[in-house]
């Protein structure tokens, strides 16, 4: 009997005494601080990164904090590639070979960073056996490509250390963003001597070792990340921050609450994104700040569908959309309405209007009269369509305004059709939709990134069945081209070609939403939405 | 006792068995692969991953392979978070989601029967109403909308506690009440009718007759037989709070096994699901198991089925 109530009484005691220590709680608030001459920064991501190793990461968020702890032979400042762990490069006359001298540098451990490293990573990646999901970025490297298949060796791969010094990287063709590419994490380097003793080095804060201008302190998995600035990194002297705390917390509710309730310094791109429903608010408060990205938000059609098969239906869809309206009130974050098919934010690429009149209501009805005429169907009514979207709120508010605007435009049906990321995945891949919504960012800062995916109907990236012998030839002519001029000229021919065609309809042009304290400086994502950690400062 | 103990442990193998299988095979027709991404991948590398994880072998391959690794409690190297093993994960994780679990069951525990003694003690006047009408509310209102009105009340307006994270003992507490509340609004509903009964029982009367005080009263004898219905309630609450709520580690950001339990689903990372999925079932039969025997230890005169006299 004393033991039952002992049992109640401690119960309510605990409950009783948590209540009270709760109601006198009191935490300190982080925020970018320069308090006792630290500088700090306090950081979100959605969630744990699913890996930290620069060759297997394949997500963004794996990416921000992999940029921050390695460093490549370049790195990206204002959109444009400069010197990084490589002091200096000369390129051969056809463009074809690379040769870059190495700056003194140490890895996180002490050891010296070397050509050996790079040449040891970049293989590392290409090897069939390491299952590297971003290893065809390295394609333009000679024999890279026959390697990770199985059909090459390593040996015949375009890269080798010289000395310890000298890294020399022979190309398949002249690539006029090769510097941007090995600004990219997969032509990071890796420290051979480190990874060969621990294969598992990249899972954990204590075997990690990087060259870049922040140490990983600590990695609480799924909890949070804790950025030093390393004193081994060759340019320690120019870099602000001492520490830089990630936290990852994936509720978006919770991230805005934790920047109001001033938590953290900065939310947004590349770290996570604004919610929806915040950005009224935020934008009455003039707290949101917007970048430009070479990313797009498009609509896939599946030409292999009878009725997408035809060009004039494709084109009706394409121009019956009110992209500034879509803009303006649903997804609210000044992107900016797509008539073609690459960024106005790619260096000098675009600087036409664009290919169609956005929201073309009268010419998009004389497409749809053609199409339905070659389709054999009688009236507009008869036409019904099938819109595919992955779940999320922002797909649907898409999918639900465009249906709006062609029903009520074109006269025709539209059905919605929702499916869980995977589901949707399988079905995209597989063809079994006939209008699916699509996204694209930019690997590195060129038309070619966003044309290339559509070159052959094979191209795992083009879902949409699609493909022209003049398209592949203008392409193919732009990767041999040494010109930049006329290698700009082929791919504009290319790009006219394929939006002459439509099978795709460009929706809009992406932006990075961020928000930031008044005491950060210099934290901007860059148009591939990066941020270079190393430059940022508190006030 | 003990025959009872390995019948039920039999049964506890035959049904982790079932729970296995039907696991495989509701993964095997699920629609999606673990290496999927907006972002295609070369075919070339798709083979490469499928055959690394053994997903290039046949179902029945894969099934012996699963079940063996069951055996030997190796789940293998997570599919999403690269170089780290369901293991690790699962031992990292649990003991948040334990700690929190332990935490919230204690709240639940200690404010639902108290909220319940103070009822049945004073049936029809106000405490009662007023205890009534608090664990009315907290079954009523979901955790989530609790957690969102706790986290902006006392985490932002009032300052007191950090909005999110896991980093020390003022950090658990709002999720743990989050958690706490429906499940004390339960257990105050139970307590309070029970303990009705136990009032008009003819012990009780006799205790009264004989001058004994109102707690007196209930601590030294109803309490103890009104508990028994708690009781029944105490297992799957342990084992659901414990194994971590989804959405409280979601909105809280707490690193528990709750989210992975969920997001390797959406991941299609097989080898967690497996993994998490295992771990839950054991523990949701073992705690199944130790309610029963609990059973007899605090109410004698129930006898366990299969229990030697």
């Amino acid at each position: 009997m004393k033991r039952n109530k002992k049992v109640v009484l401690t119960a309510t005691a605990l409950s009783l005494s948590a209540i009270l220590a709760a109601c006198g709680g009191d935490e300190e608030k982080n925020t970018a601080s320069t308090g006792d001459g630290e500088k700090e920064l306090n950081l979100l991501i959605p969630s744990e990164p699913p890996s930290l190793h620069p060759q297997l990461a394949s997500d963004t968020t794996s990416g921000a904090i992999i940029e921050s702890a390695f460093e490549g032979l370049t790195t990206m400042v204002d959109g444009e590639p400069v010197l990084a762990a490589a002091k200096d490069y000369v390129v051969s006359d056809d463009l074809l070979t690379y040769t870059f001298t190495l700056r003194d540098a140490q890895w996180s451990n002490g050891d010296n960073v070397t050509a050996q490293d790079f040449e040891y990573a970049w293989k590392w990646a290409l090897n069939p056996e390491n299952a590297s999901e971003y290893s065809t970025i390295l394609y333009p490297i000679k024999g890279a490509e026959s390697y990770n298949t199985g059909a090459g060796t390593a040996e015949e791969v375009g890269v080798k250390a010289i000395d310890e010094k000298t890294l020399e990287v022979t190309l398949n063709a002249p690539t006029p963003y090769f510097l941007e590419l090995t600004a990219f994490k997969t032509f990071f380097p890796i420290n051979k001597a480190n990874a060969e003793a621990n294969p598992t080095w990249y899972a954990e804060a204590d075997s990690y070792v990087g060259n870049g201008a922040y140490t990983l302190a600590t990695w609480n998995h799924s909890g949070d990340i804790v950025l030093e600035k390393s004193e081994t990194y060759w340019d320690a002297k120019n870099v602000n921050i001492d520490t830089v705390n990630i936290a990852m917390v994936e509720s978006e509710t919770t991230q805005m609450t934790m920047y109001d309730a001033g938590e953290v310094d900065y939310l947004g791109a590349p770290y996570g994104s604004i919610s929806l429903d915040a950005i009224d608010r935020l934008k009455s408060e003039d707290k949101l700040n917007v970048s430009n990205q070479a990313g797009i938000y498009w609509y896939k059609f599946n030409t292999k569908d009878p009725v997408m098969q035809n060009e004039n239906i494709r084109k009706a869809l394409a121009l019956a959309i009110d992209r500034e309206g879509l803009i303006k009130n649903i997804v609210k974050g000044e992107q900016e309405p797509a008539l073609g098919m690459v960024p106005n934010s790619v260096d000098g690429f675009s600087e036409d209007d664009g290919y169609f009149k956005d929201a073309d209501y009268e010419q998009a009805k004389k497409y749809l009269d053609a199409g339905l005429k070659e389709l054999g169907i009688a009236s507009a009514a008869d036409l019904e369509v099938k819109v595919s979207y992955n779940t999320s709120e922002a797909h649907s508010a898409i999918a639900q305004f465009i249906q709006q605007g062609w029903t009520d435009k074109l006269g025709i049906s539209v059905k919605l059709d929702n499916a869980e990321w995977q589901v949707y995945l399988d079905k995209i891949s597989n063809g079994d939709f006939q209008i699916g919504r699509l996204g694209w960012g930019a690997d590195y800062n060129d038309a070619y990134s966003f044309l290339e995916m559509y070159n052959s109907a094979a191209n795992g990236n083009n879902q949409t069945g699609w493909s022209s012998d003049e398209y592949t030839k203008l392409l193919n002519e732009s990767v041999v081209e040494t010109d930049p001029t006329k290698r700009t000229e082929k791919l504009l021919a290319a790009e006219a070609v394929i939006m002459d065609d439509m099978p795709v309809a460009p929706i809009y042009y992406n932006t990075n939403l961020f928000i930031e304290s008044d005491s950060i400086e210099n934290m901007v994502p860059d148009a591939l939405g990066n941020i270079n950690l190393k430059y940022v400062d508190v006030k | 006792m003990l025959n009872f103990i390995l019948k039920r442990l039999v049964y506890i193998v035959i049904a982790m068995y079932l729970i296995i299988t039907a696991t495989f095979f509701l993964m095997q027709l699920a629609p999606g692969s673990p290496f999927a991404s907006e972002r295609e991948l070369p075919p070339a590398i798709e083979e490469q991953l499928n055959a690394k994880y053994g997903l290039d072998n046949p179902w029945y391959i894969q099934y012996k392979d699963y079940l063996l690794d069951t055996i030997t409690f190796d789940f293998g190297e997570s599919m999403k978070y690269k170089g780290r093993s369901t293991n690790d994960i699962i031992s990292e994780s649990f003991p948040v989601s334990l700690a929190l679990g332990i935490e919230a069951m204690i709240l639940a525990i200690g404010l639902g029967i108290l909220l319940g003694v103070i009822s049945a003690l004073y049936h029809n006047k106000w405490p009662d109403y007023l205890s009534t009408i608090i664990a009315i509310l907290g079954i009523s209102v979901p955790s989530f909308i609790l957690a969102g009105l706790l986290q902006y009340y006392l985490s932002f307006r009032a300052g007191w506690f950090p909005v999110s994270g896991w980093k020390g003992f003022s950090y658990t507490l709002l999720p743990a009440i989050a958690i706490a509340v429906t499940h004390a609004g339960f257990i105050a509903k139970l307590t309070r009718s029970s303990m009705l009964e136990q009032n008009n029982s003819e012990y009780v009367k006799l205790a009264r007759a004989k001058g004994l005080g109102k707690w007196k009263i209930v601590f030294k004898h109803s309490l103890r037989n009104a508990l028994l219905p708690v009781v029944t309630y105490l297992g799957p609450l342990f084992a659901g709070v414990i194994t971590g709520s989804f959405v409280i580690e979601q909105i809280f950001a707490v690193p528990g096994l709750g989210r992975h339990f969920v997001t390797s689903i959406t991941n299609r990372d097989y080898t967690v699901i497996m993994g998490t999925t295992v771990f839950y079932s054991l523990i949701l039969l073992v705690a199944v198991l130790i309610v029963d025997i609990l059973y007899s230890v605090i109410d004698p005169r129930i006898k366990l089925k299969g229990a030697k006299k």
